[in-house]
Protein backbone atom coordinates (compact mmCIF):
# COMPACT_ATOMS: atom_id res chain seq x y z
CA UNK A 1 0.00 0.00 0.00
CA UNK A 2 1.61 3.25 -1.36
CA UNK A 3 0.46 6.45 -0.57
CA UNK A 4 1.99 9.48 -1.75
CA UNK A 5 0.92 13.48 -1.20
CA UNK A 6 2.37 16.77 0.01
CA UNK A 7 3.07 17.50 3.41
CA UNK A 8 0.95 19.92 6.06
CA UNK A 9 2.82 20.08 9.49
CA UNK A 10 1.63 20.50 12.89
CA UNK A 11 3.79 20.35 16.06
CA UNK A 12 3.04 18.46 19.55
CA UNK A 13 0.06 17.39 21.37
CA UNK A 14 -2.58 17.63 18.65
CA UNK A 15 -5.46 16.92 20.22
CA UNK A 16 -9.31 15.45 19.72
CA UNK A 17 -10.94 18.91 20.39
CA UNK A 18 -8.99 20.82 17.27
CA UNK A 19 -9.05 17.98 15.16
CA UNK A 20 -12.77 18.39 15.81
CA UNK A 21 -14.33 20.56 18.24
CA UNK A 22 -17.32 18.94 20.16
CA UNK A 23 -20.23 21.11 19.21
CA UNK A 24 -19.93 19.10 15.57
CA UNK A 25 -20.31 15.08 17.14
CA UNK A 26 -23.92 15.47 17.00
CA UNK A 27 -23.10 14.45 13.52
CA UNK A 28 -21.18 11.74 11.37
CA UNK A 29 -21.44 13.50 7.91
CA UNK A 30 -18.18 12.86 6.86
CA UNK A 31 -18.10 16.10 4.34
CA UNK A 32 -20.05 18.15 6.88
CA UNK A 33 -17.31 17.00 9.73
CA UNK A 34 -13.92 17.87 7.29
CA UNK A 35 -15.30 21.32 6.92
CA UNK A 36 -14.34 21.71 10.36
CA UNK A 37 -11.42 19.64 10.46
CA UNK A 38 -8.63 21.26 12.65
CA UNK A 39 -10.77 24.62 12.87
CA UNK A 40 -9.74 25.65 16.05
CA UNK A 41 -5.63 26.04 14.74
CA UNK A 42 -6.66 26.80 10.97
CA UNK A 43 -10.35 27.39 9.69
CA UNK A 44 -8.66 27.27 6.08
CA UNK A 45 -7.41 23.80 6.61
CA UNK A 46 -9.98 21.71 4.40
CA UNK A 47 -8.94 23.98 1.55
CA UNK A 48 -6.06 23.49 1.98
CA UNK A 49 -6.16 19.73 2.40
CA UNK A 50 -8.20 19.06 -0.32
CA UNK A 51 -5.79 18.25 -2.86
CA UNK A 52 -4.77 15.64 -1.00
CA UNK A 53 -2.22 16.32 1.65
CA UNK A 54 -0.34 13.69 4.24
CA UNK A 55 0.07 15.62 8.09
CA UNK A 56 3.28 15.21 9.78
CA UNK A 57 2.95 15.91 13.64
CA UNK A 58 5.44 15.55 16.52
CA UNK A 59 4.40 13.86 19.58
CA UNK A 60 0.75 12.00 20.68
CA UNK A 61 -1.35 12.69 18.02
CA UNK A 62 -4.72 12.96 18.25
CA UNK A 63 -4.73 12.81 22.21
CA UNK A 64 -7.77 13.01 24.19
CA UNK A 65 -11.65 11.97 23.25
CA UNK A 66 -12.81 8.92 21.74
CA UNK A 67 -14.52 10.66 18.97
CA UNK A 68 -14.32 8.64 15.94
CA UNK A 69 -15.42 12.18 13.90
CA UNK A 70 -11.43 13.02 14.66
CA UNK A 71 -10.54 10.62 11.85
CA UNK A 72 -13.83 11.02 9.77
CA UNK A 73 -13.11 14.42 9.68
CA UNK A 74 -9.47 14.33 8.86
CA UNK A 75 -9.77 11.58 6.15
CA UNK A 76 -13.12 13.53 4.55
CA UNK A 77 -10.98 16.82 4.28
CA UNK A 78 -8.12 15.07 1.71
CA UNK A 79 -6.06 13.98 4.15
CA UNK A 80 -4.31 10.38 2.81
CA UNK A 81 -2.07 9.62 5.99
CA UNK A 82 -0.44 10.86 9.12
CA UNK A 83 2.99 10.21 10.18
CA UNK A 84 3.77 11.64 13.95
CA UNK A 85 6.27 10.90 16.00
CA UNK A 86 3.33 9.24 18.66
CA UNK A 87 -0.08 9.08 18.12
CA UNK A 88 -2.54 8.68 20.98
CA UNK A 89 -3.91 5.34 20.97
CA UNK A 90 -7.36 5.65 20.37
CA UNK A 91 -6.73 8.41 17.54
CA UNK A 92 -4.60 5.14 16.19
CA UNK A 93 -7.60 2.28 16.19
CA UNK A 94 -10.49 5.44 14.84
CA UNK A 95 -7.80 5.99 11.68
CA UNK A 96 -7.47 2.58 10.85
CA UNK A 97 -11.16 1.58 11.43
CA UNK A 98 -11.55 4.44 8.59
CA UNK A 99 -8.82 3.33 6.51
CA UNK A 100 -6.32 6.63 7.46
CA UNK A 101 -2.64 4.86 7.53
CA UNK A 102 -1.10 6.04 10.34
CA UNK A 103 2.80 5.52 10.71
CA UNK A 104 5.10 6.44 13.84
CA UNK A 105 9.00 7.77 12.84
CA UNK A 106 10.65 9.43 15.78
CA UNK A 107 11.85 12.77 14.36
CA UNK A 108 9.20 12.75 11.83
CA UNK A 109 9.16 16.75 12.39
CA UNK A 110 13.02 17.50 12.03
CA UNK A 111 12.81 15.36 9.68
CA UNK A 112 10.63 16.15 6.96
CA UNK A 113 9.45 19.92 6.43
CA UNK A 114 6.54 21.70 5.41
CA UNK A 115 4.98 21.58 1.55
CA UNK A 116 8.43 18.65 0.16
CA UNK A 117 6.13 15.36 -1.36
CA UNK A 118 6.51 12.22 0.53
CA UNK A 119 5.59 8.57 -0.80
CA UNK A 120 5.06 6.28 2.07
CA UNK A 121 4.84 2.23 2.10
CA UNK A 122 2.10 1.71 4.85
CA UNK A 123 3.23 -1.47 5.84
CA UNK A 124 7.06 -1.56 5.91
CA UNK A 125 6.53 2.52 7.39
CA UNK A 126 9.32 3.52 4.79
CA UNK A 127 8.70 7.15 4.10
CA UNK A 128 10.33 8.66 0.83
CA UNK A 129 11.76 12.50 1.09
CA UNK A 130 13.87 13.42 -1.62
CA UNK A 131 16.31 11.41 -1.64
CA UNK A 132 15.86 10.00 1.81
CA UNK A 133 14.34 7.03 3.24
CA UNK A 134 13.21 7.43 6.56
CA UNK A 135 12.37 4.01 8.56
CA UNK A 136 8.66 4.80 10.14
CA UNK A 137 6.67 2.07 12.22
CA UNK A 138 4.43 0.44 9.57
CA UNK A 139 0.76 -0.87 10.45
CA UNK A 140 1.37 -4.92 10.61
CA UNK A 141 -0.59 -7.89 11.88
CA UNK A 142 -4.12 -7.29 13.20
CA UNK A 143 -4.27 -3.61 12.47
CA UNK A 144 -3.30 -4.51 8.82
CA UNK A 145 -6.16 -6.91 8.00
CA UNK A 146 -8.27 -4.35 10.09
CA UNK A 147 -7.26 -1.46 7.53
CA UNK A 148 -6.89 -3.09 4.35
CA UNK A 149 -10.84 -4.85 4.65
CA UNK A 150 -11.79 -0.92 5.01
CA UNK A 151 -12.42 -1.38 8.99
CA UNK A 152 -13.05 -3.56 11.68
CA UNK A 153 -16.76 -3.76 10.62
CA UNK A 154 -15.89 -4.92 7.46
CA UNK A 155 -13.42 -7.45 8.95
CA UNK A 156 -15.81 -8.91 11.06
CA UNK A 157 -18.22 -8.92 8.52
CA UNK A 158 -14.93 -11.20 6.18
CA UNK A 159 -14.28 -13.41 9.06
CA UNK A 160 -18.21 -14.23 9.16
CA UNK A 161 -18.26 -15.02 5.52
CA UNK A 162 -15.47 -17.21 5.95
CA UNK A 163 -16.35 -18.91 9.35
CA UNK B 1 4.19 -19.62 35.92
CA UNK B 2 5.54 -16.07 36.25
CA UNK B 3 4.77 -13.52 38.67
CA UNK B 4 2.51 -11.41 37.33
CA UNK B 5 1.05 -7.59 37.39
CA UNK B 6 -2.34 -6.79 37.76
CA UNK B 7 -2.47 -5.72 33.55
CA UNK B 8 -1.23 -9.44 33.37
CA UNK B 9 -3.44 -10.94 35.51
CA UNK B 10 -6.54 -9.06 34.24
CA UNK B 11 -5.79 -9.78 29.89
CA UNK B 12 -4.60 -13.61 30.94
CA UNK B 13 -8.35 -14.47 32.18
CA UNK B 14 -9.78 -11.83 29.52
CA UNK B 15 -7.54 -13.93 26.61
CA UNK B 16 -7.74 -17.50 27.79
CA UNK B 17 -4.08 -17.98 27.98
CA UNK B 18 -0.97 -16.59 29.73
CA UNK B 19 -0.03 -12.97 28.57
CA UNK B 20 2.72 -10.73 28.35
CA UNK B 21 3.53 -6.93 27.44
CA UNK B 22 3.58 -6.21 23.76
CA UNK B 23 1.30 -9.27 23.02
CA UNK B 24 -1.71 -8.60 20.41
CA UNK B 25 -4.41 -10.34 21.98
CA UNK B 26 -8.13 -11.29 21.77
CA UNK B 27 -10.01 -10.45 25.09
CA UNK B 28 -13.66 -11.13 26.38
CA UNK B 29 -15.07 -8.11 27.58
CA UNK B 30 -17.05 -8.06 30.59
CA UNK B 31 -19.05 -4.67 30.30
CA UNK B 32 -19.78 -2.32 27.14
CA UNK B 33 -21.09 0.88 27.72
CA UNK B 34 -21.71 3.75 25.37
CA UNK B 35 -23.25 7.29 26.14
CA UNK B 36 -26.02 9.32 24.12
CA UNK B 37 -23.14 11.34 22.15
CA UNK B 38 -20.97 8.27 21.50
CA UNK B 39 -23.70 5.85 21.22
CA UNK B 40 -25.47 6.59 18.27
CA UNK B 41 -22.50 6.21 16.23
CA UNK B 42 -22.11 3.13 17.45
CA UNK B 43 -25.59 2.69 16.63
CA UNK B 44 -25.47 3.71 13.14
CA UNK B 45 -22.48 1.58 12.90
CA UNK B 46 -23.90 -1.16 13.51
CA UNK B 47 -27.21 -0.33 11.63
CA UNK B 48 -24.95 -0.22 8.46
CA UNK B 49 -22.90 -3.35 9.37
CA UNK B 50 -26.79 -4.85 9.04
CA UNK B 51 -25.12 -6.59 12.80
CA UNK B 52 -27.67 -4.67 14.76
CA UNK B 53 -27.56 -7.39 17.61
CA UNK B 54 -25.67 -7.06 20.81
CA UNK B 55 -24.16 -9.96 22.35
CA UNK B 56 -25.22 -9.95 25.98
CA UNK B 57 -27.91 -7.62 26.94
CA UNK B 58 -27.31 -7.69 30.61
CA UNK B 59 -23.27 -6.79 29.69
CA UNK B 60 -24.26 -3.72 27.92
CA UNK B 61 -24.67 -0.37 30.01
CA UNK B 62 -26.17 2.76 28.36
CA UNK B 63 -26.31 6.27 30.04
CA UNK B 64 -27.23 9.44 29.05
CA UNK B 65 -25.05 12.05 29.85
CA UNK B 66 -23.82 14.15 27.01
CA UNK B 67 -26.49 15.92 25.72
CA UNK B 68 -28.73 15.76 29.15
CA UNK B 69 -30.93 17.37 29.23
CA UNK B 70 -31.06 17.87 25.49
CA UNK B 71 -30.00 21.70 24.24
CA UNK B 72 -31.46 21.09 20.76
CA UNK B 73 -33.31 19.69 18.73
CA UNK B 74 -31.03 17.23 17.24
CA UNK B 75 -29.61 16.06 20.57
CA UNK B 76 -33.11 14.92 21.23
CA UNK B 77 -33.83 13.23 18.06
CA UNK B 78 -29.84 11.03 18.57
CA UNK B 79 -31.63 10.41 21.86
CA UNK B 80 -34.80 8.86 20.51
CA UNK B 81 -33.01 7.23 18.16
CA UNK B 82 -30.69 5.30 21.55
CA UNK B 83 -33.99 4.95 23.36
CA UNK B 84 -35.45 3.00 20.53
CA UNK B 85 -32.13 0.82 20.00
CA UNK B 86 -32.22 0.59 23.61
CA UNK B 87 -36.41 -0.72 23.69
CA UNK B 88 -35.59 -3.64 20.59
CA UNK B 89 -32.68 -5.03 22.10
CA UNK B 90 -34.09 -5.18 25.88
CA UNK B 91 -31.26 -3.17 27.76
CA UNK B 92 -32.18 -3.09 31.29
CA UNK B 93 -28.84 -1.17 32.12
CA UNK B 94 -30.37 1.78 30.68
CA UNK B 95 -30.26 5.42 32.40
CA UNK B 96 -32.15 7.96 31.00
CA UNK B 97 -31.35 12.20 31.13
CA UNK B 98 -32.18 11.93 34.77
CA UNK B 99 -29.15 9.99 36.15
CA UNK B 100 -25.92 10.49 36.00
CA UNK B 101 -22.31 10.52 33.85
CA UNK B 102 -21.68 7.20 32.46
CA UNK B 103 -18.12 6.45 34.28
CA UNK B 104 -19.38 7.41 37.52
CA UNK B 105 -22.52 4.68 36.82
CA UNK B 106 -20.02 2.08 35.46
CA UNK B 107 -18.09 2.90 39.13
CA UNK B 108 -21.11 3.16 41.53
CA UNK B 109 -22.63 0.36 39.98
CA UNK B 110 -20.89 -2.50 37.82
CA UNK B 111 -17.13 -1.96 37.57
CA UNK B 112 -15.66 -4.84 39.46
CA UNK B 113 -12.18 -5.68 40.76
CA UNK B 114 -10.36 -7.64 37.67
CA UNK B 115 -12.47 -6.69 34.99
CA UNK B 116 -12.35 -5.69 31.36
CA UNK B 117 -14.92 -2.93 30.42
CA UNK B 118 -14.77 -0.89 26.98
CA UNK B 119 -16.71 2.03 26.50
CA UNK B 120 -17.13 4.66 23.95
CA UNK B 121 -15.31 7.23 25.79
CA UNK B 122 -12.06 8.29 26.48
CA UNK B 123 -12.56 8.41 30.50
CA UNK B 124 -13.58 4.74 30.79
CA UNK B 125 -9.84 4.79 32.57
CA UNK B 126 -12.02 6.10 35.47
CA UNK B 127 -13.18 2.38 36.04
CA UNK B 128 -9.21 1.70 36.97
CA UNK B 129 -10.51 2.95 40.77
CA UNK B 130 -12.06 -0.26 41.44
CA UNK B 131 -8.95 -2.30 39.42
CA UNK B 132 -10.67 -2.88 36.67
CA UNK B 133 -8.66 -2.41 32.92
CA UNK B 134 -11.17 0.41 31.75
CA UNK B 135 -10.18 1.81 27.87
CA UNK B 136 -12.13 4.00 25.97
CA UNK B 137 -12.75 3.34 21.97
CA UNK B 138 -14.44 4.88 19.33
CA UNK B 139 -17.64 3.96 17.87
CA UNK B 140 -16.18 1.38 15.12
CA UNK B 141 -14.15 -0.87 18.06
CA UNK B 142 -17.07 -0.16 20.57
CA UNK B 143 -20.08 -1.41 18.02
CA UNK B 144 -17.93 -3.96 17.28
CA UNK B 145 -17.51 -5.08 20.89
CA UNK B 146 -21.43 -4.74 21.31
CA UNK B 147 -21.97 -7.61 18.88
CA UNK B 148 -18.96 -9.76 19.74
CA UNK B 149 -18.29 -9.10 23.70
CA UNK B 150 -14.62 -9.16 22.75
CA UNK B 151 -12.22 -6.95 21.22
CA UNK B 152 -8.36 -6.77 20.30
CA UNK B 153 -5.36 -5.76 22.41
CA UNK B 154 -2.07 -5.20 22.36
CA UNK B 155 -0.74 -5.78 26.19
CA UNK B 156 0.69 -2.78 27.57
CA UNK B 157 3.75 -2.16 30.01
CA UNK B 158 2.83 -1.92 33.41
CA UNK B 159 4.39 1.10 35.22
CA UNK B 160 4.09 1.04 39.21
CA UNK B 161 3.10 4.04 41.60
CA UNK B 162 3.27 4.24 44.71
CA UNK B 163 1.18 6.72 46.80
CA UNK B 164 2.71 7.52 50.75
CA UNK B 165 1.36 9.09 53.60
CA UNK B 166 -2.06 11.14 53.90
CA UNK B 167 -2.66 14.03 51.96
CA UNK B 168 -1.95 17.18 52.95
CA UNK B 169 -5.02 19.65 53.50
CA UNK B 170 -6.64 20.50 50.25
CA UNK B 171 -4.60 18.06 48.71
CA UNK B 172 -6.93 14.99 46.74
CA UNK B 173 -6.74 12.72 43.52
CA UNK B 174 -6.38 16.08 41.25
CA UNK B 175 -3.38 16.75 42.59
CA UNK B 176 -1.91 13.40 42.19
CA UNK B 177 -3.36 13.24 38.75
CA UNK B 178 -1.39 16.72 37.73
CA UNK B 179 1.86 15.65 39.67
CA UNK B 180 1.92 12.93 37.28
CA UNK B 181 0.89 14.60 34.20
CA UNK B 182 3.90 17.27 35.11
CA UNK B 183 6.33 15.27 35.71
CA UNK B 184 5.86 12.27 33.21
CA UNK B 185 3.87 14.76 30.62
CA UNK B 186 1.05 14.29 28.42
CA UNK B 187 3.04 11.33 26.34
CA UNK B 188 4.66 9.24 28.45
CA UNK B 189 2.78 6.49 29.48
CA UNK B 190 1.85 5.90 25.83
CA UNK B 191 1.69 2.30 25.34
CA UNK B 192 1.95 1.81 29.45
CA UNK B 193 -0.80 0.81 31.93
CA UNK B 194 -0.47 2.65 35.08
CA UNK B 195 -0.95 0.64 38.36
CA UNK B 196 -1.06 2.72 41.69
CA UNK B 197 -0.29 0.73 45.07
CA UNK B 198 -1.84 2.56 48.32
CA UNK B 199 0.35 2.31 51.23
CA UNK B 200 -1.81 3.10 53.38
CA UNK B 201 -5.62 2.08 51.74
CA UNK B 202 -8.13 4.15 53.47
CA UNK B 203 -5.75 7.33 53.05
CA UNK B 204 -6.75 7.54 49.83
CA UNK B 205 -10.31 7.44 49.22
CA UNK B 206 -12.45 5.85 46.15
CA UNK B 207 -13.20 9.72 44.97
CA UNK B 208 -10.04 10.66 44.55
CA UNK B 209 -8.68 7.22 43.08
CA UNK B 210 -11.54 7.98 40.64
CA UNK B 211 -10.29 10.82 39.57
CA UNK B 212 -6.91 9.73 39.19
CA UNK B 213 -8.08 7.08 37.12
CA UNK B 214 -10.46 9.29 34.96
CA UNK B 215 -7.32 11.08 33.83
CA UNK B 216 -4.84 8.56 33.23
CA UNK B 217 -6.18 8.91 29.47
CA UNK B 218 -4.95 12.47 30.11
CA UNK B 219 -1.35 10.67 30.34
CA UNK B 220 -2.21 8.57 27.93
CA UNK B 221 -2.06 5.36 29.49
CA UNK B 222 -3.97 2.36 28.27
CA UNK B 223 -5.36 2.14 31.62
CA UNK B 224 -4.73 3.40 34.87
CA UNK B 225 -5.86 0.82 38.07
CA UNK B 226 -5.19 0.85 41.38
CA UNK B 227 -4.60 -2.19 43.20
CA UNK B 228 -7.78 -3.77 44.75
CA UNK B 229 -7.56 -3.00 48.94
CA UNK B 230 -9.43 -2.59 51.79
CA UNK B 231 -11.02 0.73 50.28
CA UNK B 232 -11.81 -0.72 46.98
CA UNK B 233 -14.03 -3.84 49.46
CA UNK B 234 -15.60 -0.59 51.58
CA UNK B 235 -16.52 1.06 48.88
CA UNK B 236 -18.80 -1.65 46.66
CA UNK B 237 -19.98 -2.43 49.61
CA UNK B 238 -21.00 0.77 51.15
CA UNK B 239 -22.50 1.64 47.38
CA UNK B 240 -24.03 -2.11 46.37
CA UNK B 241 -24.15 -4.34 49.59
CA UNK B 242 -21.52 -7.05 48.48
CA UNK B 243 -18.18 -7.15 48.97
CA UNK B 244 -16.60 -7.95 46.07
CA UNK B 245 -13.73 -10.57 44.93
CA UNK B 246 -10.39 -8.86 45.21
CA UNK B 247 -7.59 -9.76 42.01
CA UNK B 248 -4.03 -8.42 43.20
CA UNK B 249 -0.60 -8.43 41.28
CA UNK B 250 1.65 -11.03 42.56
CA UNK B 251 4.55 -9.42 45.22
CA UNK B 252 7.33 -9.88 42.74
CA UNK B 253 5.99 -8.89 39.55
CA UNK B 254 7.85 -7.29 36.75
CA UNK B 255 7.41 -3.68 35.94
CA UNK B 256 9.01 -1.05 33.67
CA UNK B 257 9.89 1.30 36.27
CA UNK B 258 8.32 2.63 39.51
CA UNK B 259 7.97 6.64 40.89
CA UNK B 260 6.60 7.55 44.50
CA UNK B 261 4.64 10.13 45.28
CA UNK B 262 4.64 11.63 49.26
CA UNK B 263 1.04 12.56 49.48
CA UNK B 264 1.84 15.04 52.69
CA UNK B 265 4.44 17.15 50.36
CA UNK B 266 1.89 17.63 47.47
CA UNK B 267 0.90 21.15 46.76
CA UNK B 268 -2.11 22.44 45.54
CA UNK B 269 -1.71 21.88 41.65
CA UNK B 270 -3.33 23.81 38.18
CA UNK B 271 -2.89 22.54 34.99
CA UNK B 272 -2.41 26.40 32.87
CA UNK B 273 -4.04 26.40 28.90
CA UNK B 274 -3.67 25.06 27.03
CA UNK B 275 -2.18 21.52 27.93
CA UNK B 276 -3.48 19.11 30.73
CA UNK B 277 0.52 18.55 31.66
CA UNK B 278 1.23 22.02 31.83
CA UNK B 279 1.14 21.54 35.38
CA UNK B 280 2.14 24.87 38.04
CA UNK B 281 1.46 25.27 41.96
CA UNK B 282 -1.14 27.09 42.56
CA UNK B 283 0.39 29.90 43.99
CA UNK B 284 2.63 30.92 40.58
CA UNK B 285 -0.88 31.58 38.88
CA UNK B 286 -2.46 33.66 42.31
CA UNK B 287 -4.25 36.56 41.34
CA UNK B 288 -5.09 35.72 37.70
CA UNK B 289 -8.78 36.91 37.64
CA UNK B 290 -11.73 34.09 36.95
CA UNK B 291 -15.06 34.84 34.96
CA UNK B 292 -16.29 31.16 35.16
CA UNK B 293 -15.64 28.27 38.03
CA UNK B 294 -16.49 25.11 36.94
CA UNK B 295 -17.13 22.45 39.77
CA UNK B 296 -18.07 18.67 38.48
CA UNK B 297 -17.76 16.23 35.35
CA UNK B 298 -16.78 12.65 35.44
CA UNK B 299 -13.46 13.87 36.93
CA UNK B 300 -14.29 15.75 40.39
CA UNK B 301 -18.63 15.59 40.44
CA UNK B 302 -18.16 13.39 43.83
CA UNK B 303 -19.33 13.77 47.21
CA UNK B 304 -16.00 14.89 48.72
CA UNK B 305 -15.55 17.75 45.49
CA UNK B 306 -18.55 19.45 47.21
CA UNK B 307 -17.97 18.28 50.88
CA UNK B 308 -14.84 20.95 50.02
CA UNK B 309 -16.24 23.20 47.74
CA UNK B 310 -18.98 23.78 50.82
CA UNK B 311 -16.25 24.04 53.34
CA UNK B 312 -15.02 26.91 51.22
CA UNK B 313 -17.71 28.67 50.45
CA UNK B 314 -19.87 28.44 53.66
CA UNK B 315 -21.37 32.30 54.67
CA UNK B 316 -19.51 33.61 51.30
CA UNK B 317 -20.48 34.88 48.10
CA UNK B 318 -19.02 34.06 44.97
CA UNK B 319 -17.64 36.72 42.67
CA UNK B 320 -17.07 34.62 39.95
CA UNK B 321 -19.77 32.82 38.20
CA UNK B 322 -19.75 29.47 39.55
CA UNK B 323 -21.75 26.05 38.03
CA UNK B 324 -21.71 22.94 40.41
CA UNK B 325 -22.81 19.67 38.65
CA UNK B 326 -23.09 16.61 41.18
CA UNK B 327 -22.00 13.47 38.56
CA UNK B 328 -24.94 11.64 39.42
CA UNK B 329 -28.19 11.60 40.79
CA UNK B 330 -26.69 9.47 44.10
CA UNK B 331 -23.97 12.53 44.48
CA UNK B 332 -26.29 15.22 43.96
CA UNK B 333 -29.09 13.35 46.96
CA UNK B 334 -25.89 13.19 49.39
CA UNK B 335 -24.63 15.94 48.35
CA UNK B 336 -28.72 17.56 49.05
CA UNK B 337 -29.33 16.19 52.50
CA UNK B 338 -25.67 16.64 53.95
CA UNK B 339 -26.38 20.48 53.16
CA UNK B 340 -23.60 20.86 50.77
CA UNK B 341 -26.05 21.85 48.17
CA UNK B 342 -27.88 24.40 50.21
CA UNK B 343 -24.68 25.88 50.68
CA UNK B 344 -23.17 26.33 47.31
CA UNK B 345 -26.65 27.86 46.57
CA UNK B 346 -26.25 30.87 48.77
CA UNK B 347 -23.36 31.28 47.33
CA UNK B 348 -24.62 31.94 44.62
CA UNK B 349 -23.95 29.04 42.37
CA UNK B 350 -25.44 27.32 39.89
CA UNK B 351 -26.42 23.65 41.08
CA UNK B 352 -28.06 20.77 38.60
CA UNK B 353 -26.98 17.32 38.29
CA UNK B 354 -26.43 14.48 35.85
CA UNK B 355 -24.93 16.32 32.69
CA UNK B 356 -21.14 16.91 30.99
CA UNK B 357 -22.59 19.86 29.31
CA UNK B 358 -19.75 22.67 30.21
CA UNK B 359 -17.05 20.11 30.34
CA UNK B 360 -16.49 19.49 26.61
CA UNK B 361 -18.37 23.21 25.62
CA UNK B 362 -21.51 20.99 24.88
CA UNK B 363 -23.91 23.63 26.76
CA UNK B 364 -24.56 24.80 29.90
CA UNK B 365 -21.76 27.35 30.85
CA UNK B 366 -20.20 27.67 27.32
CA UNK B 367 -16.68 29.73 28.26
CA UNK B 368 -17.22 33.20 25.58
CA UNK B 369 -13.49 34.56 23.86
CA UNK B 370 -11.41 36.29 26.36
CA UNK B 371 -12.80 34.55 29.67
CA UNK B 372 -10.53 32.95 32.27
CA UNK B 373 -12.25 29.29 33.56
CA UNK B 374 -11.20 27.24 36.72
CA UNK B 375 -12.77 24.44 36.06
CA UNK B 376 -12.49 20.87 37.98
CA UNK B 377 -12.66 19.12 34.57
CA UNK B 378 -10.10 16.76 32.96
CA UNK B 379 -9.40 19.23 29.49
CA UNK B 380 -8.09 22.54 29.17
CA UNK B 381 -7.75 21.43 25.24
CA UNK B 382 -7.97 24.93 22.65
CA UNK B 383 -11.71 25.73 22.65
CA UNK B 384 -12.59 22.67 25.07
CA UNK B 385 -15.35 24.52 27.22
CA UNK B 386 -16.29 26.56 24.01
CA UNK B 387 -14.81 29.59 22.38
CA UNK B 388 -11.05 29.37 21.11
CA UNK B 389 -9.89 32.53 22.87
CA UNK B 390 -10.75 31.16 26.52
CA UNK B 391 -8.29 29.86 28.64
CA UNK B 392 -9.22 27.23 31.04
CA UNK B 393 -7.00 26.46 34.16
CA UNK B 394 -7.82 22.73 35.83
CA UNK B 395 -7.74 21.58 39.59
CA UNK B 396 -8.93 20.26 41.79
CA UNK B 397 -12.26 21.71 43.93
CA UNK B 398 -10.44 23.27 46.98
CA UNK B 399 -8.59 25.78 44.23
CA UNK B 400 -11.88 25.98 42.12
CA UNK B 401 -14.39 27.26 44.85
CA UNK B 402 -11.53 29.50 46.86
CA UNK B 403 -11.03 31.22 43.01
CA UNK B 404 -14.71 30.97 42.65
CA UNK B 405 -14.87 32.92 45.96
CA UNK B 406 -12.18 35.39 45.57
CA UNK B 407 -12.77 35.82 41.89
CA UNK B 408 -9.28 35.28 41.08
CA UNK B 409 -7.02 32.31 41.03
CA UNK B 410 -6.33 31.34 44.88
CA UNK B 411 -4.39 29.25 47.06
CA UNK B 412 -6.33 27.31 49.42
CA UNK B 413 -3.90 26.99 51.87
CA UNK B 414 -4.71 31.05 52.92
CA UNK B 415 -8.21 29.62 54.55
Amino acid sequence: MIVEGSVIKFGDKIDTDIIIPARYLKYTDPQYLAQHAMEPLDPEFYKKASKGVIIVAGKVFGMGSSREQAAIALKAAGVKAIIAESFARIFYRNAINNGLPVITLPNATKEINEGVIVKINVETGEVFVGDKVLKGKGITGMALEILKAGGIMEYLKSIQRVN
Amino acid sequence: MSPKTLTEKILSRAAGKDVSPGDVIEAKVDIVAFHDLTGYHVIEVMEKAEMLKVFDKNKIVIAFDHLAPPPDVRSAEIQGYIRKFVRSQGIPNFYDINYGILHEVLIEQYANPGQVILAADSHTTTSGAVGAFAQGMGASDIAAAVITGKTWLVVPQPFKVILEGKPAKWITGKDVALKLLGDFKADYFNGMSIEVFVKDSLSFPMDYRATVSNMGIEMNADALMFIPDQETKRYIKEMRGYEPEIITPDNNAKYVDEYTIQLDKLEPLVAAPHSVDNVKVVNELEGTPVDQVYIGSCTNGRLSDFEIAAKIMKGKRVKSRCIAIPASYKMFKEALEKGYIQTLVDAGCIVTYGTCGPCLGGHFGIAGPGENIVSTSSRNFKGRMGSNDAKVYLSGPAVAAISAIEGKITDPRVI
